[in-house]
This record gives structure tokens, C-alpha cells and sequence, in this order.
């Protein structure tokens, strides 16, 4: 009987039969990148031998043999040497490695603990708990720099407070004005079809001024926001903190929530209402365009019926909103940004965190506006 | 900007008494006592993880104790208002092992930083005061314009030094100074240190396991191991003294080639 093969390069295995012994013999390269090609079928190959009770191994012609294929014979031969072996010395060592990391006590496994979920539900809750503990923390903190700038004027960080005003704020413009138009051609022309078929045409302006102002414009802002300055700020604090940036700023004794974190807060609690402003008007001109389109209302009797059939209170309302946005934006993206670790993973983590929980947050604080302001400003 | 100081010479720079400092359950540092002496430069060695980082982080005042105090001008770090914490941090320089530089400012903002913080400079001033920092540690007037993402890591060194020179400080500390930089470097950059040091009167507290750096830029050398410093003295009395660490540090075939280099 003659199985195997002989390849001059890859791991070869024959085995002979003489007077009812097997003779097994080894050849070639028995490393990893020679025994991945046929791994199954060597192993399958080592399986029938080891049914075999009378085999002997001879190793002498392996021409190179290394742990991944060592470990290969290894496990064929049940985790210890067979009786019949022919072996050379520098291969009988690294066998005698694997029988030594077998030997090694084996680190037990945690044991799971009966109610291990249920306690990993209460480390989450924690968490969140910690969370909003630190982001109050630092809401003091900016109170108390506020404090602290009224009584030193001359400390307040006038350059971040404008860069961030730029870049949170002017820059913010286009992207929120053309979301604005278009969400207001779209809100329009979907209710335009409806309104038609009950000949409601003239409470389009009711639709869209309330829809508009009081809820759709500053959660459209908010969410722009959040996703364009909110990461940026994380990003930026985070990377000053795997810099050592902000240990720099710390050491020249500068307060890095006055420096760091007041500036973004201020400059969204700021900037945030004057967006929502803007998003409005664009939102309404692209209302008032589809209107005109779609229903035959003049641009003239738009603008006259808006403030008849919208109080004034809804735009009071939007504005509060939106510094209550802006702010919570802000510390929400500090607070992720001072939570970075020095690697990049915890960078790309926190990011993301600080995305998804401002957006979140602020459709939270939306409900409990709409809860708070029921009885106001609605005709 | 140097304040005059009102303490009498003998007055140590750095005074460590009785410092512990616990992360969760497991204390780095216990029962550690340093006194640092005015124009020493001293170097700081120890194990990895032995707490050189974390007993210079409590020196510079940004991890606080969990027990005992650090003084630093014979004052304590923390307490006293935000202009007292201030004034005294103005009086030291910190060298970052990665130089820490503001990333978003270019060479010349950053060394300006400090100086405009002052809030009492003219900025015509700080420019000849910047132009004269970056004379000191060696760059060339046209470096002030480049971002520090543009810099090579010796010129990134260089450029921190000189913030951490900007304000005049008496006492400066360095975090790994030489860490990352090639043997020429290296050797540049510990003579530059060595001469200003000399030049300004400068006490100066290192953190290194680099041994070429020690010999060459240290009178004085602090052994930290089983949390607290178990040699502090010149090089000659630190080798008299029996302990593994040092056995194993200083008496290895690397350190007698290094330190043989000084005698």
C-alpha cells in the first residue's frame, strides 16, 4: 500500500507497509506557508495513520519544520510523542516546546456570574448617570466663567470666541439655507395635494408658518449643526488631548474651560438663533415659491396672511429654542472631546457619541418644549 | 519677567514631602520625599511604569496628590485663586515628551502664546522677544512661519523649548527630552539644554532612562523605585549605593560606556 505524494518543496507523508508494521515517513517542508495549501488533506492523511496502532514516524528527511507545522503532528499525535520515533535533534526541540506550553497552568476563565447581564445594565445606567453629571459640571463651569469674565473683561477670549463664531455660524450659512428652501418646496408641495382636495388652499400658510417656525427650523439647524460644528469640536478637543495640548494650556495656568470650552458654548448660543432665523426665511421663501406654483397664491398675500395666522410668539419660541440647542450642542461635543483617551480609537468612538447624543438630546429637549409652550402661540 | 524672588537662597526650588499617589486600588508612589536645590539639574530615572511621569506630573500641577504636597518655590501648587495658581505656574517651563505644541498655530504663535497671555506685552515686543527664543534654541528666523506638522521632531523640540523658555522661567522640567531623536540629535539637543541652562541659571528636573542624557546633562540624579526615591545625590554617590535597580541600570555594560564618557 503507497499513498501520499512527494512534492520536493511541500510537506510530504508516505507510508509503507513491511511484515504488518506501517512506516510512516516525512518529508519535505512542514511550515505554515507550505502546509496551508493542503491542511485538510495532511490531517486527514495523519487521522487513518493514527488508527494504526503499529506506526513508526520517521522525521529524519523533514527539511524544515516550524511551530505551525509542529503543531500540526502534534495534535494528529494526541498532544504527546508517539512510542516509534525517529526524530533529529534540532526538530525534537520544538516539540519539546509545545509539550512545555501544554504543561503550563492554563489560566481559568471567569466564571460567569448568574446575573451577569443584569449587571451590565446597571454599569450602563451608571454611565449615562456619569454622563450627565459631567455635562452639568461643565455647564457650572461656563457659569462660573461667565462669572469670572464679568469681573475680568480683559480675560475673555475674544479671537476663539469670533473663529468659532465664523466657523460654527458663517460658514454654517449656505448648507442650512439650501436644507431650509428645499425642505420648504417639499413640506409645500406634499401639503398643497392635500389641502387641494378639501379646497383648504389658504391654510397652506397656516401649515407652513407653524410648521415651519416654530417646530422644523430649529430642529433642522440643530441637526445640521450638530453634525457639522458638534464633530469638529469633539475632533478638536480630542486631538489637542492626544497632543498633550491641552496639559500644554494647563501648565501656562490657562483654564482650559474658559480657553477650550466656554468660546464654543458661547459662540452656538450665539450663532444658533441667527441660524435659525435665516433656515426660516429660506424654508419659507421655498414654501412660499411652491405655494405660488402649486396654488396659485400670490407671493403679496403670503407675506400679508403669515403674521395674521402665525403669533408672533412661535418666533420667540424658535429663538429660545435655538440658544437652548446651540448650548446643548456645544457641551455635549466638549464634554465628548475632554473624554478622549490617547488613541485613535477613542477619538473615532467619542465622535461618533457626540453626534448621536446632541441629536438625541436635543429632540428630547424639542418634546418638552412642545410640552412646556402648549398654550402658547398657537391662534 | 522674572519675579524676584523673596525667599531666601537656600530655599529648595522643589519640595516633595510625604507624596502618595493611588490610581484605583494600586499606589504608584507612597511616602516620597524629594528636595530639589536651586541650579541643580537633576535627572529623574526609574523602571517603566515606576512613576517618573506621574511625580513630574504632580511637580508641573496637573495631577493632584491623593496625599501630601508638592511646593514649588516654597509654595504650595494648588489653592488660592486662579491669578495666585497662575503666577506661580509662570515661573516654570514644561518641555512635553512630544512637544505638545498648539497644532493649530504656527511656529511663531506658539512661542508668542505664552507672551500674549500676559496680556501686558506690545506685539511689537513679543516679536523681538520671539526672534530672540528662536536665536536661543537655534532655528532660523524663517522656521517662524512653519506649522508644527511641517517641523522634523528635533526642530519640534526645539521650538517647545523655546515656548517653555518664553516666559523666563526659573525652574524647567523636562519629560523625556531626548525621547525619539536620533544619537546626533540627541547630543545636540542635551548641549543646547546644558548651556542655556548655564546661561539662564536655570534649575532643571528631567525624566529619562536614556543614560547618554543622564551623564551629560545631570548634577544630580533621583532613583525611583518601590514608589519612593531610594538614592538622590551626584553620580559618584548614586554608583556607591547597593540596590538592584541601580545595579542593573547604571553598573550594565551600556552604563559604564556612558557614564565613561563623562570622566
Amino acid at each position: 500500500m503507497k499513498t501520499g505524494r512527494r512534492f520536493v518543496r511541500c510537506a510530504g507523508l508516505a507510508s509503507t507497509e513491511q511484515n504488518g508494521a506501517v512506516l510512516a515517513t516525512l518529508t519535505g517542508s512542514w511550515t505554515l506557508a507550505m502546509v496551508g495549501h493542503e491542511l485538510d488533506a495532511l490531517r486527514a492523511e495523519l487521522a487513518a495513520l493514527m488508527q494504526r496502532s503499529d506506526v513508526t514516524w520517521d522525521c529524519t528527511a523533514i527539511e524544515a519544520l516550524d511551530s505551525a507545522g509542529a503543531m500540526l503532528l502534534w495534535r494528529a499525535w494526541g498532544r504527546s510523542l508517539p512510542e516509534n520515533l525517529l526524530i533529529g535533534p534540532e526538530h525534537a526541540r520544538i516539540f519539546e516546546r509545545l509539550a512545555a506550553a501544554d504543561a503550563r497552568p492554563r489560566e481559568p476563565a471567569a466564571a460567569a456570574l448568574p446575573f451577569a447581564r443584569i449587571e451590565r445594565l446597571g454599569v450602563r445606567a451608571l454611565g449615562l448617570w456619569r454622563h450627565a453629571l459631567d455635562v452639568l459640571e461643565l455647564l457650572g463651569r461656563i457659569l462660573l466663567n461667565l462669572l469670572y469674565l464679568c469681573r475680568f473683561p480683559r480675560e475673555m477670549p475674544a479671537r476663539e470666541l469670533g473663529a468659532n463664531i465664523f466657523k460654527a455660524g458663517v460658514k454654517a450659512m449656505p448648507v442650512t439655507a439650501l436644507v431650509g428652501f428645499l425642505i420648504g418646496i417639499v413640506l409645500s408641495y406634499l401639503s398643497a395635494l392635500q389641502l387641494k382636495q378639501f379646497g383648504a388652499e389658504v391654510f397652506i400658510i397656516n401649515i407652513l408658518g407653524l410648521g415651519v417656525i416654530r417646530e422644523l427650523g430649529p430642529l433642522l439647524v440643530a441637526v445640521l449643526v450638530a453634525g457639522r460644528s458638534g464633530s469638529a469640536m469633539t475632533a478638536q478637543l480630542g486631538v489637542m488631548r492626544v497632543t498633550d495640548e491641552i496639559d500644554a494650556l494647563n501648565v501656562m495656568g490657562v483654564q482650559r474651560s474658559l480657553r477650550l470650552v466656554f468660546p464654543k458654548v458661547a459662540a452656538l448660543a450665539v450663532v444658533m438663533p441667527l441660524l435659525v432665523l435665516w433656515t426660516i426665511v429660506a424654508a419659507l421663501i421655498g414654501g412660499m415659491i411652491s405655494a405660488e406654483i402649486q396654488l396659485d397664491i400670490s407671493y403679496g398675500f403670503f407675506i400679508e396672511t403669515l403674521p395674521k395666522v402665525v403669533p408672533v410668539a412661535n418666533l420667540w419660541i424658535a429663538l429660545v429654542k435655538g440658544v437652548v440647542f446651540g448650548v446643548t450642542i456645544a457641551l455635549v461635543a466638549c464634554h465628548f472631546g475632554l473624554r478622549v483617551r490617547p488613541n485613535t480609537e477613542s477619538l473615532s468612538i467619542n465622535t461618533t457619541a457626540s453626534v448621536v447624543t446632541s441629536i438625541t438630546v436635543v429632540i428630547l429637549l424639542d418634546a418638552v418644549f412642545a410640552i412646556v409652550t402648549r398654550s402658547m402661540g398657537l391662534p | 519677567m522674572s519675579a524676584p524672588t523673596q525667599q531666601s537662597d537656600n530655599m529648595p526650588i522643589v519640595a516633595v514631602h510625604k507624596l502618595g499617589t493611588r490610581f484605583g486600588t494600586n499606589w504608584v508612589l507612597r511616602n516620597l520625599e524629594l528636595e530639589i536645590e536651586r541650579g541643580e539639574l537633576v535627572a529623574l530615572v526609574g523602571g517603566s511604569g515606576s512613576g517618573k511621569t506621574t511625580l513630574l506630573r504632580q511637580i508641573n500641577g496637573l495631577l493632584v496628590p491623593t496625599e501630601g504636597e508638592v511646593r514649588v518655590f516654597g509654595e504650595p501648587l494648588f489653592g488660592g485663586g486662579i491669578h495666585r495658581e497662575r503666577a506661580i505656574r509662570r515661573r516654570f517651563g514644561v518641555l512635553f515628551q512630544q512637544g505638545a505644541l498648539f497644532s493649530a498655530l504656527n511656529v511663531f504663535d506658539n512661542i508668542a502664546f505664552p507672551l500674549r497671555e500676559l496680556h501686558v506685552l506690545d506685539e511689537v515686543t513679543i516679536h523681538d522677544l520671539v526672534m530672540l527664543k528662536l536665536s536661543m534654541v537655534e532655528l532660523l528666523p524663517r522656521h517662524a512661519t512653519l506649522m508644527p506638522a511641517e517641523l522634523s521632531g528635533g526642530m519640534v523640540k526645539r521650538v517647545a523649548l523655546a515656548r517653555a523658555l518664553s516666559l523666563e522661567p526659573e525652574l524647567l522640567l523636562l519629560d523625556e527630552p531626548t525621547a525619539g531623536l536620533d544619537p546626533d540629535r540627541s547630543d545636540s539637543f542635551v548641549r543646547l539644554i546644558r548651556s542655556l541652562g548655564e546661561e539662564l541659571g536655570l534649575t532643571v528636573v528631567l525624566v529619562t532612562h536614556d543614560l547618554d542624557t543622564l551623564a551629560a546633562l545631570s548634577t544630580k540624579v533621583a532613583v525611583l523605585a518601590e514608589q519612593h526615591i531610594v538614592a538622590y545625590g551626584s553620580m559618584q554617590e548614586i554608583m556607591n549605593i547597593d540596590h538592584p535597580f541601580i545595579r542593573n541600570f547604571f553598573h550594565s555594560e551600556r552604563g559604564m560606556r556612558a557614564l565613561g564618557k563623562t570622566t
